[in-house]
């Protein structure tokens, strides 16, 4: 797929409780082999000052994402999106995405390979 | 060639296959009776379209190749890799004769009939065992703790369970006008990302955090929530209670209590002799007193004054009771004693407890426990969602007893966006679990007789039908008062899961005359079953579930060849045990269960699913201002006394203390210097993982790969001092046994702790018939028999254990 895309991905990973749906969703639905799919999750202890720590789950989404070209093309979201159990993941244009991400701290925008 | 056309079944998870406790809604894609795909039902209320990694997974465990697709029978010794297949027809007249002969010969108490997690089995499985006339069902974890402890712990001091509120009972969930986003929320030992506990879905947690609701996470793990936290406690394990009277020594203190609601709905003004430390009775002073009814002391008339438990009244019009002071009262005989109220006692078990004094115990610096304590009590509404490591302990009621104080005295019981009251929707109850009766039951109270435990320990006459599973394994080796001869063993894998001190459950299945296991694939604990029942996934069978909200019907969606669902196989054998076995089809059954609804399988299963009606027993709120909890019909609560209990007249009949206190659990750090010295680490296990369930979901590779390898997770100070590096193996070792891990270095654990990952067995490495499964096993470490005095609870959440490399390189997981 060429750069043509104007869709990408909102990750809230404030909320991204790294539950895995997404991953396995993207294998069923592509039918990726374990350990393939087009979104793998970070798990990230950041340290902070005084000696505390921050955990932090970062959904990436990896070279093989084609952002379910299939189902948005029938009018349905990615199935990662579908199925995220924390809602933390959106689909849609780059411009609307970047309204969203205004909006709201602790985000990234992601665009497709 | 003609093209089927992929058709959509609209069904329920639950039980094998994502192996939860179900209740999301799903669409199966099915197509020339295979699955094509599982996708979350947008239109359910529960999941809203959601799903997790185990459902999603379906397609690879519903075609694994590893599947059993027929009945084995065992041709070689117990536990080696020995089986041929045979019939079920074969199957089921093997096992009919086995057992009827146990039955003739020993009694039908002789055979146990043990399941795993209590799914959608715990219907059949009581089905079965009351067919063939036993009363002893077992959820094979020592102390039977998960779950029904805390059940049991809260029908005792406030007659029903209850839950944190997310709407799940409203039309329209958040939006409906009725309901309150909570503003505060304290997760005590809960982790999300593993998803649903105790038939609700995680992530609704998500979606309350989302709408503003603050967390207070008591954990010591830096878990997801820990750091999303406005408090973070992070708690020695088993020293909670401790820390929940922390919390009540603060709010009673400060008076952050709801002052109206300790006056009108507890026990608080109740009299207490100071003699005995027994609940003062009305057969105490008055000839023809009865014991079943209470005094207090009327500021109003200076005098004691009856509460009439029969008519929930006073025996005076307007009282006034007294909530504190020390009262002069003469008993029946003349004798002169004082009394103080319950109130007096509850405050005086919780005074010792000061934010510095919890401290010292549970390591939780004082300010932080008086700020979230502040925090929790003036929130409203406060609600608080508690998880297993609560059951995990041996004193679990008194721990129960402290937290549900918390969401009483805060006037968080049955609000909107508190902790509501959960009862099966509709009141349809399949089976009996505490607190309900179900459709199916025992034929009579002789039957119950032989239960093992039953007598031991009190809240098992009340509220837990199965046995102690403690006590079962004592007496398969004592054989005493009777010998145990035979196991049912339903979806449940004692070796590599539930089953703590795992050797000494291979040395209990060596001893048993018949064993039949039913599951999906081949277990470690399956090895020594004589005959082997394939069974089927939720995909594959019809069934009900009530347990909560909503209700709901599972539907059949396609079949495997060679499998059958559990509850037609033991359907089957109800039948031949049993000539007087109440259900023709297994619809009639359903439908019986489903009748207080005024729907059966079929309308509901076309309906989907059903919330209750406004003003039921099953619906929210405040229905115990209502009269919709107890069976007279009055307000108030189904406790003895119609009050919430802070003294919990139960446990004084059971000669137990009745007001909430802590106790150092049986192996830690203080109880324990001694193996201290050689084990310094605290261990604890059972961390959920998000890709399986328990003991399942290793040969899945999508969910394999998620978590391929049994770690432990080691600080990086402590790491350091044994010289372990991350990935590397190590050994976990203690007076039990040991076991060997992973290491996860990491800041998630304290430096004073590890976490080990429960559950690991390798059904890939097939050349060992018991697939390794002594190997990896957290509870090689973890003993039996360590059950609180009420008989539940076990100490899974806090041992003690050694940590070094593992000498020799392994190669190759
Ligand atoms: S958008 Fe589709 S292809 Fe991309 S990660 Fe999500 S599920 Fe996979
Ligand atoms: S499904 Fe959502 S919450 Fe779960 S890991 Fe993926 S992005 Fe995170
Ligand atoms: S674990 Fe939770 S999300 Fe997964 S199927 Fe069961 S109820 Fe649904």
């Amino acid at each position: 797929m060429s750069k043509s895309s104007k869709n990408g991905l909102l990750i809230d990973y404030e909320y991204c409780t790294g539950c895995f749906a997404c991953t396995v969703a993207c294998c069923q639905e592509h039918g990726w082999e374990a350990p393939l799919s087009g979104i793998k999750i970070m798990e990230i202890v950041q340290d902070l000052p005084k000696g505390k720590a921050y955990l932090t789950f970062l959904p990436f989404p990896t070279e093989l994402c084609v952002l379910c070209s299939k189902r948005t093309r029938e009018g349905l979201d990615p199935t990662c999106v579908k199925h995220c159990m924390a809602n933390c993941l959106t689909y849609g244009s780059f411009q609307e995405l970047a309204k969203k991400l205004e909006q709201k701290p602790r985000m990234v925008l992601w665009s497709p390979r | 060639m003609e093209k089927t056309k992929t058709k959509i079944v609209r069904t329920t998870t639950w039980s094998a296959g994502p192996g939860c406790h179900g209740g999301c809604g799903v669409l199966a894609h099915i197509k020339d009776n295979k699955l094509v795909k599982l996708e979350g039902d947008p239109d359910h209320p529960w999941n809203q379209g959601r799903l997790c990694t185990r459902a999603l997974a379906m397609t690879q465990y519903i075609d694994h190749h590893d599947r059993l697709r027929s009945p084995l029978k065992r041709v070689g010794k117990r536990g080696e890799d020995q089986f041929e297949e045979i019939t079920w027809e074969e199957a089921f007249d093997i096992i009919e004769e086995r057992m009827k002969g146990i039955r003739d010969e020993f009694g039908p108490e002789s055979m146990i009939f043990s399941m795993g997690t209590g799914r959608d089995i715990g219907p059949w499985i009581c089905m079965l065992a009351y067919a063939f006339g036993s009363p002893n069902v077992m959820f094979a974890l020592s102390g039977n703790a998960c779950y029904s402890p805390r059940i049991a712990a809260l029908d005792t001091v406030q007659g029903d369970y209850c839950v944190f509120d997310a709407a799940q009972w409203l039309p329209g969930r958040y939006d409906n006008p009725e309901y309150k986003v909570p503003e505060c929320m304290i997760i005590w030992g809960y982790n999300i990302s593993a998803t649903c506990p105790d038939n609700l879905f995680g992530h609704w947690i998500i979606d309350l955090m989302k709408k503003g609701t603050k967390i207070i996470c008591i954990d010591p793990r830096l878990s997801f929530f820990a750091s999303r936290s406005k408090h973070w406690l992070q708690i020695r394990p088993g020293t909670d209670a401790a820390l929940a009277l922390g919390f009540l020594q603060v709010i009673i203190k400060e008076e952050l209590y709801d002052a109206s609601f300790l006056e009108t709905w507890t026990d608080a003004p109740r009299l207490v002799r100071n003699d005995t430390g027994k609940l003062l009775r009305e057969s105490d002073i008055f000839q023809t007193g009865s014991d079943q009814n209470f005094v207090v002391f009327d500021t109003d008339s200076n005098t004691p004054v009856i509460w009439n438990t029969l008519e929930q009244a006073y025996g005076k019009a307007s009282a006034t009771p007294a909530l504190t002071g020390i009262f002069d009262i003469t008993l029946l005989d003349g004798t002169q004693i004082t009394c103080t109220s319950v109130w007096e006692k509850f405050k005086e078990s919780c005074a010792p407890y000061t934010p510095e004094k919890v401290e010292e115990i549970t390591f939780v610096p004082a300010l932080k426990i008086q700020k979230a304590a502040r925090f929790y009590a003036k929130a409203k509404p406060a609600a608080i969602h508690w998880g297993v490591p609560i059951d995990m302990t041996p004193e679990i009621t008194p721990l129960c007893h402290a937290i549900a104080a918390l969401w009483a005295l805060t006037g968080n019981l049955d609000v909107p966006g508190g902790n509501v009251f959960t009862r099966s929707a509709f009141n349809a109850v399949a089976y009996a679990l505490p607190g309900a009766e179900g459709v199916i039951k025992l034929k009579d109270q002789d039957q119950d007789i032989p239960r093992i435990g039953k007598d031991a320990y009190g809240p098992f006459n009340k509220f837990i039908w199965r046995c102690q599973t403690d006590k079962v394994m004592e007496q398969i080796f004592s054989e005493k008062p009777y010998p145990v001869k035979g196991l049912w063993m339903q979806t449940c894998n004692p070796l590599s899961g539930i089953g703590l001190d795992p050797k000494q459950w291979q040395k209990a299945f060596e001893k048993l005359d018949f064993i039949v296991g039913v599951d999906l694939f081949m277990t470690p604990s399956l090895r020594y079953a004589d005959i082997i029942l394939p069974a089927a996934t939720f995909l594959e069978k019809d069934g009900v579930r009530s347990w909560w909200v909503p209700l709901q019907t599972i539907n059949k969606a396609m079949t495997v060849e060679g499998c059958r669902p559990d509850v037609e196989i033991n359907f089957e054998l109800s039948k031949r045990f049993d000539p007087d076995f109440k259900w023709d089809t297994i619809h009639a059954l359903f439908d019986e269960i489903l009748k207080p609804s005024g729907m059966n399988f079929k309308t509901l299963s076309e309906k989907g699913w059903a919330l209750p009606p406004e003003n039921s027993a099953s619906r929210p709120y405040r229905r115990h201002e209502k009269g919709l909890l107890r069976s007279d019909k009055k307000p108030g609560f189904a406790t003895p006394s119609g009050k919430f209990e802070l003294y919990a007249t139960l446990r004084e009949e059971w000669n137990l203390r009745a007001t909430p206190y802590f106790k150092e659990p049986p192996f830690t750090p203080v109880s324990r210097p001694d193996l201290f010295k050689d084990y310094p680490l605290i261990l604890s296990t059972g961390r959920r993982s998000p890709a399986f369930f328990h003991a399942e979901h290793r040969n899945i590779p999508w969910l394999r790969a998620l978590d391929p390898d049994p770690v432990v997770e080691i600080h990086p100070d402590t790491a350091t001092l044994y010289a372990i590096s991350n990935g590397e193996w190590v050994v976990l070792e203690n007076w039990m046994g040991k076991a060997r891990f992973k290491a996860k270095v990491t800041k998630i654990v304290p430096p004073w702790m590890v976490m080990a990952a429960h559950g690991w067995w390798f059904p890939e490495k097939k050349e060992d018939p018991l697939f390794h499964t002594f190997e990896s096993n957290i509870n090689m470490l973890i003993p039996m028999g360590e059950q609180g005095e009420d008989g539940l609870g076990a100490p899974i959440k806090h041992l003690l254990c050694s940590i070094r490399k593992e000498s020799v390189e392994v190669k190759n997981v």
